[in-house]
């Protein structure tokens, strides 16, 4: 009995230390309130300088954390027990957020600097009247490519370029069903939103011909690959490639002109949020001309601020590549949000292509 | 005294009902449920009839090969390690990188087999061409099979540790040649070893999925990967957790085929 005793204690003692400690733990999550704002990020998506000048000129102390998903943060905001008070999530999540009723609206009238966004960036048929939604970057999906290591003949003006023969055990893709699968489809001239899955099959056999070139299909570690002049051909993001090419002169970035996705992440204030005024403060703060030009110039993306664009050099503005001009911005498509359903079948697709590799 | 013995078994039953037979009851009752929530056997409808099932064959075909070479290299290993003289130490240090994080250690493979790393400094210095070895079905098996070999080796060592060498000089009295004697009295004695060995390499191995990734850049598609793209993406925790029951079975199927007969003893 006296065994008995001592196991039973050893589980409530032990119980009561792991109780004590998660509540400690929830303690720091949930620290927000009037004078901490808890900012949730992508990773290395702002300048840490700006957070400190934030802290200084308004006294708010920020506790920024980082996610690498669209989806690993939604999950998390649905599940509360967190206090975020912005996120910056992208164009087809931020309608399934508005969908389930996790977003604040916001109130544009403490937003004196929102007339610095370029007027192309608002009102998108995501976010209509941006009632939830403030943009914070934008880019493109796109080839980044080492000119020196391929033939001449091969610009990535069209999609049809990767299959090039000349291009065998060379090409990286993005880990990314969305992208791929729409790829596929743009090659085929069929919209990266199809609906209709005999365009999706007839996207699926064309990229199960990409067999032979793709050497592999990764994340985030393309990056030094690419910059160490490991890989040749990438398809990636124009923000990754941005900072490639900041690393490595020697690369090149094209959209090609069958289209491709354009995407906005725009900044959010979720339900949890314990400090609504100091989210619109950081709201404002990061609109700001100065505070969004230093910001562009250590993350890379493209920004949605005209004023901005006074402040940065001609030479980061008028690169087409990756500020496309609203003309021939005509060809790419915002993701739209699929339905689970859809969203499926594209995964269940992309995971076919990945088996036909060798 | 009876009621001793049963209340001490208390904790574990809870235990058990908690984070073993709750999480199974879990995965079988999700994966009965569709997108909406629905009940439904069509999650098990879709696993036949797609690609999972070429995928399920891939994986073990995979796991096989892991589990294949990594047995190949652990067996002598661990014989000789049993003749060192300091043997609890020398098996010390082929455990300690087990220690060190998993995903570290792929990292790690990343710059090694890199097209500038030192492998191909070496080829390079040999008079080979430098080539990518990293995203290639070698280099998975190769970071795959050197990550579990210390599991391995460690209950094949305990086996031939406790062996009663009497036993093999016993066989060379009475006439037995070397590989009589390893086929007849060493294998024998030590297959429960092996056998434990193989669990614990071939029921990861089926199911890894950072490596498949990193290192095999998503060329090679274990059901491990598919499980975390159905819940992580997708969102289909039906789908996932179908996929999941089906690892379960294959891991059971294992289990059953590895088991202790209580027969031993016949050597």
């Amino acid at each position: 009995m006296k065994s008995l005793i001592h196991t039973m204690l050893a589980i409530v003692i032990a119980c009561g230390l792991l109780a004590f400690v998660a509540a400690k733990l929830d303690a720091t999550n949930a620290a927000g309130g009037k004078d901490t704002l808890v900012v949730y990020n992508w990773g290395e998506y702002i300048d840490p300088s700006l957070i400190d000048q934030f802290e200084e000129e308004t006294g708010i102390s920020v506790i920024y954390e980082t996610y690498d998903s669209n989806e690993a943060m939604l999950t998390k905001i649905r599940q509360g027990g967190s206090a975020y008070d912005v996120v910056v999530p992208s164009e087809y999540t931020i309608e399934t957020m508005i969908e389930e009723d996790l977003l604040i609206e916001i109130d544009h009238s403490k937003l004196p600097n929102l007339q610095n966004i370029d007027p192309y960036f608002l009102d998108l048929p995501f976010d209509p009247k941006n009632k939830y939604s403030i943009p914070y970057f934008w880019g493109t999906v796109g080839v980044v490519y080492n000119p020196k290591d391929i033939p001449e003949h091969i610009t990535f003006d069209s999609w049809d370029d990767l299959w090039d023969p000349a291009l065998k055990n060379k090409v990286f893709l993005v880990d990314g069903a969305r992208e791929v699968i729409g790829l596929g489809l743009n090659s085929l001239g069929y919209s990266l939103n199809s609906r209709d899955d005999n365009e999706l099959k007839e996207a699926l056999e064309k990229l199960k011909k990409l067999n032979g070139n793709v050497k592999a299909i990764i994340g985030d570690e393309i990056t030094p690959l690419m910059i160490n002049n490991e890989a040749t051909v990438a398809v990636t993001f124009s923000g990754q490639a941005a900072d490639m090419m900041f690393e490595n002169e020697e690369l090149n970035y094209a959209v090609p002109s069958e289209g491709s996705n354009l995407w906005f992440d725009n900044m959010v204030i979720p339900k949890t949020s314990l400090n609504v005024e100091g989210a619109h403060q950081f709201i404002n703060f990061m609109l700001n001309a100065e505070v969004a030009s230093q910001n562009t110039d250590y993350v890379g993306y493209a920004i949605p601020n005209k004023a901005a664009w006074e402040l940065l050099d001609d030479e980061v503005v008028n690169d087409e590549r990756f500020y496309p001009r609203e003309e021939s911005r005509t060809n790419l498509e915002v993701y739209e949000n699929l339905g689970l359903e859809l969203l499926g079948t594209y995964n269940e697709y992309f995971l076919e292509f990945k088996m036909s590799l060798q | 005294m009876k009621f001793k013995s049963k209340g001490a078994f208390l904790p574990y039953l809870l235990w058990i009902a908690l984070f073993v037979i709750a999480p199974i009851g879990l995965v079988l009752y999700y994966s009965m449920l569709n997108l909406n929530g629905e009940f439904t056997l069509g999650n098990y409808k879709n696993f036949f009839t797609s690609a999972y099932l070429a995928m399920t064959l891939t994986s073990f075909w995979y796991a096989f090969l892991i589990t294949f070479f990594t047995l190949i290299i652990s067996y002598p290993t661990a014989y000789l390690l049993t003749k060192t003289k300091h043997k609890h130490l020398w098996l010390m240090l082929i455990i300690i990188p087990s220690w060190i994080n998993l995903l570290l250690k792929t990292y790690a493979f990343i710059g090694i087999f890199g097209l500038y790393g030192p492998v191909n400094a070496i080829m390079n210095l040999l008079g080979f061409d430098p080539t990518q070895i990293l995203f290639t079905d070698f280099s998975f098996v190769f970071v795959a099979v050197y990550i579990f070999i210390p599991f391995m080796i460690i209950p094949i060592f305990n086996a031939l540790d406790k062996m009663n060498p009497s036993l093999i000089y016993a066989s060379r009295d009475l006439g037995a040649s070397p590989l009589t004697t390893f086929r007849r009295v060493i294998v024998p004695l030590t297959i429960q070893g092996v056998k434990s060995g193989i669990q614990v390499t071939f029921i990861p191995a089926l199911s890894l999925f950072m490596i498949t990734r990193l290192i095999a850049g998503n060329k090679v598609i274990t059901l491990g990967t598919a499980i975390e793209q159905q819940f992580l993406v997708a969102q289909n925790w039906g789908m996932g957790s179908t996929i999941a029951v089906f690892l379960i079975l294959i891991m059971f199927a294992i289990m059953v085929f590895t088991r202790t007969k209580k027969k031993g003893g016949r050597a």
